[in-house]
C-alpha cells in the first residue's frame, strides 16, 4: 500500500508536480472568482490581462518596479555593508557583542511597519525614510546571521592554519572569510526577503511612487484588479531573487556537507 | 652514537583557569626528543597530553617552562613544526590538491612549484585519483592522508599527531599505520604521536612514554626495541605482548587513579 502510493509519487518529475500545483492553484483561483462571497477580490486571469494593459499604458507598471526595486536594492545595500563589520566584530569582541546583542534582538522583533512613522517623522517623506526602514530591516537580521556564521568557524580549521604558516591576515581572508562564506550568502538571502517585506512599510507613508504605495492608493480608489495584479507580482520578484541566490549559493558553496538553514 | 635533542621540554606547567577555577594540566613535564626519534604518549584521557601537544606547536603558551626546538625557545607556530589533528581539519571549500597546497603558498611558493610538490604528498598517501575531490567526498580515512600530505609537504622536522587515528574503523587504522612507519622510515622526522591506543603506541614508536593525570606529568619513558618495518605479525611476538602488558599496566593504575 505504502510502496504503491510512494512509486506513484516518485513516477512524477518535478516540473510535472510544479503543473500539477499551478493548475490547482488556478482552479482555485477560478472557484474563488465566480464564488459570490470572493469574487471582488479575486478577479479571474482575463482581468488581470486587461489591468496589466491599464497599469502599464497610464505608464504607473515600469515606474513602480523601478521605484521599489531602487529603495529595495539601497536599504539591503547599506544593511549588507553595515551588518559585516558589525557581526565580525561581535563575534570577535566580547563586549560589543554583550552590549549589541541584546538590541539587535530586540528591536528585530518590532514589525517595521510600526517605526515607519518615527523614521518619517524624522526624515521626512521620499525615498530616504523608505532606505533608512529597509536598511534597519535588513542590517539587523543579516548582522545575527553573519555573526553566528563566523562565531561558528571551526577553531580546529584556524589551528591548522596557523600550523601551516598563516599569519593574521592570511587567516582572515584565507579561513574566516571562506568558512563564513555559506552564511553570509545565508544572510543574502533572508535580507533580501526582509527587505522586499519590509518594502511594503517602508512606502506606507508618503511615497510618490513603489509597489507598496500603488496597491494603498488602488486600495483608495477600490481598484481590485490592478492591485491583485501588483500582489502577484511583488511575489514574482520576491521568488526571482530567492531562486538566483540560492543559485549563487549552490555555485559558490557546492563544497559544503549537506546543511539546511 | 651521538645523538641530537631536537626538541627539549624544559620544565613545562599548565594552568587553565576555567570556570571551575584553576586547573593544573601538566605539572612541571621534563623530556628530551632526539632527532627522528617516534615518541608515542599514552595516558588516561585529561591528563594533558593534547595540552602538551598544544604547547610543543606553539598553539598554547605554557604557564611557566618552555619548549625548545634545535635549542630555539618555541614562541607561537612555525612551520619546521607540523600537526595533524584528529577532527582532520581540512578546508572544506579546497580540493584535496589545494587543501595540501595550502602551507606552500603561505610560504610564497610559486603555484607550478607547489603543485608539483603537493602532487608528490597526494602520490605518498595514495591519493592521485583524488586530487580535485572535496573532503566531504572522502572517508574519514582519506581525509586523515590528505592531513598527512598537508603536513608533509611544508616539510616539517617535527610531526606532531593528536590521535589521528582516533576516529577511524579498525582496518583502516592498521593500513595508516603501516603507511605511517613506512612514510617515516623514508622521511625520518622527529614525531611526537598521541594516543590511546596501546598496540599503536607500541608498533609506530621508538619510545612509549606513558602520561600519569591530575596532575600531568611523564609517569614511565619505555623504549621499543623491536626491528623495523614493523608490522602487524610482531602483534603476536612475545617482546610484544610483554610490553603491551608492561604498558597496559602502567596506564591501567592511572585509568583508576583518575577514576577515584
Ligand atoms: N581550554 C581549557 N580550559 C580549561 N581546562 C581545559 C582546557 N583545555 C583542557 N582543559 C583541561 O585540562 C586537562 C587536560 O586536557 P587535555 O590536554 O585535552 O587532555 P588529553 O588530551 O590527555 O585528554 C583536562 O582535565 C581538561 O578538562
Ligand atoms: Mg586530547
Amino acid at each position: 500500500m505504502l510502496n504503491k502510493k510512494k512509486s506513484f509519487i516518485d513516477k512524477i518529475p518535478n516540473w510535472g508536480w510544479l503543473c500539477i500545483s499551478l493548475a490547482t492553484a488556478i482552479l482555485l483561483w477560478y472557484f474563488l472568482s465566480v464564488n459570490e462571497r470572493t469574487a471582488r477580490v479575486f478577479p479571474f486571469i482575463d482581468k488581470m490581462v486587461v489591468a496589466f494593459k491599464t497599469v502599464t499604458e497610464r505608464e504607473i507598471l515600469w515606474a513602480d518596479i523601478k521605484s521599489s526595486m531602487i529603495s529595495v536594492l539601497l536599504g539591503f545595500l547599506f544593511g549588507f555593508l553595515s551588518s559585516v563589520p558589525v557581526a565580525f566584530l561581535m563575534a570577535w569582541y566580547r563586549p560589543v557583542r554583550y552590549i549589541l546583542e541584546p538590541w539587535i534582538q530586540f528591536i528585530r522583533n518590532i514589525p517595521p511597519l510600526a517605526y515607519v512613522p518615527l523614521v518619517v517623522i524624522a526624515v521626512g517623506v521620499g525615498r530616504v525614510p523608505q532606505v533608512i526602514v529597509i536598511w534597519i530591516a535588513t542590517f539587523l537580521t543579516m548582522t545575527i546571521t553573519i555573526y553566528q556564521g563566523v562565531r561558528n568557524v571551526d577553531e580546529t580549521l584556524i589551528k591548522a592554519a596557523r600550523v601551516l604558516g598563516a599569519k593574521d591576515s592570511d587567516l582572515f581572508i584565507k579561513v574566516i572569510f571562506p568558512a563564513t562564506t555559506p552564511f553570509i550568502l545565508t544572510a543574502v538571502r533572508l535580507g533580501s526577503s526582509v527587505a522586499l517585506t519590509t518594502l511594503i512599510a517602508a512606502e506606507s507613508t508618503g511615497a510618490f511612487a513603489g509597489l507598496g504605495m500603488r496597491i494603498r492608493s488602488f486600495n483608495n480608489s477600490y481598484e481590485v484588479e490592478p492591485m491583485l495584479l501588483y500582489i502577484i507580482l511583488i511575489g514574482i520578484i520576491g521568488i526571482t531573487i530567492e531562486k538566483i541566490i540560492k543559485f549563487l549559493e549552490k555555485k559558490l558553496t557546492g563544497w559544503q556537507e549537506t546543511r539546511e538553514v | 652514537m651521538e645523538r641530537n635533542v631536537k626538541v627539549k621540554i624544559d620544565h613545562v606547567e599548565k594552568i587553565y583557569d576555567g570556570r571551575q577555577g584553576k586547573m593544573i594540566a601538566l605539572n612541571g613535564v621534563d623530556l628530551d626528543i632526539y632527532e627522528n626519534e617516534f615518541i608515542c604518549v599514552v595516558g588516561p584521557s585529561g591528563c594533558g597530553k593534547s595540552t602538551l601537544l598544544n604547547i610543543i606547536a606553539g598553539l598554547l603558551e605554557p604557564t611557566s617552562g618552555a619548549v625548545y626546538v634545535d635549542g630555539k625557545k618555541v614562541e607561537g607556530t612555525g612551520t619546521e613544526r607540523g600537526v595533524v589533528f584528529q577532527q582532520y581539519a581540512l578546508f572544506p571549500w579546497l580540493t584535496v590538491k589545494k587543501n595540501v597546497m595550502f602551507g606552500l603558498k603561505l610560504k610564497g611558493m610559486p603555484e607550478a612549484e607547489a603543485e608539483e610538490i603537493a602532487m608528490k604528498y597526494i602520490k605518498m598517501v595514495q591519493l592521485e585519483d583524488f586530487v580535485d575531490a572535496y573532503p566531504k567526498e572522502l572517508s574519514g580515512g582519506m581525509k586523515q592522508r590528505v592531513a598527512i600530505a598537508r603536513a608533509y609537504a611544508v616539510q616539517p622536522e617535527v610531526l606532531l599527531m593528536d590521535e589521528p587515528f582516533g576516529a577511524l574503523d579498525a582496518q583502516t587504522r592498521t593500513q595508516l599505520q603501516a603507511e605511517l612507519i613506512q612514510t617515516w622510515q623514508e622521511e625520518k622526522k622527529t614525531c611526537f604521536f598521541i594516543t590511546h591506543d596501546v598496540e599503536e603506541a607500541i608498533i609506530l614508536g621508538t619510545k612509549v612514554i606513558v602520561m600519569s593525570a591530575r596532575p600531568g606529568r611523564i609517569k614511565t619513558i619505555i623504549d621499543i626495541n623491536l626491528p623495523y618495518p614493523r608490522t602487524q605479525d610482531l602483534k603476536m611476538t612475545k617482546e610484544f605482548l610483554d610490553l603491551k602488558a608492561q604498558i597496559w599496566g602502567e596506564v591501567y593504575q592511572e585509568y583508576l587513579e583518575v577514576r577515584k
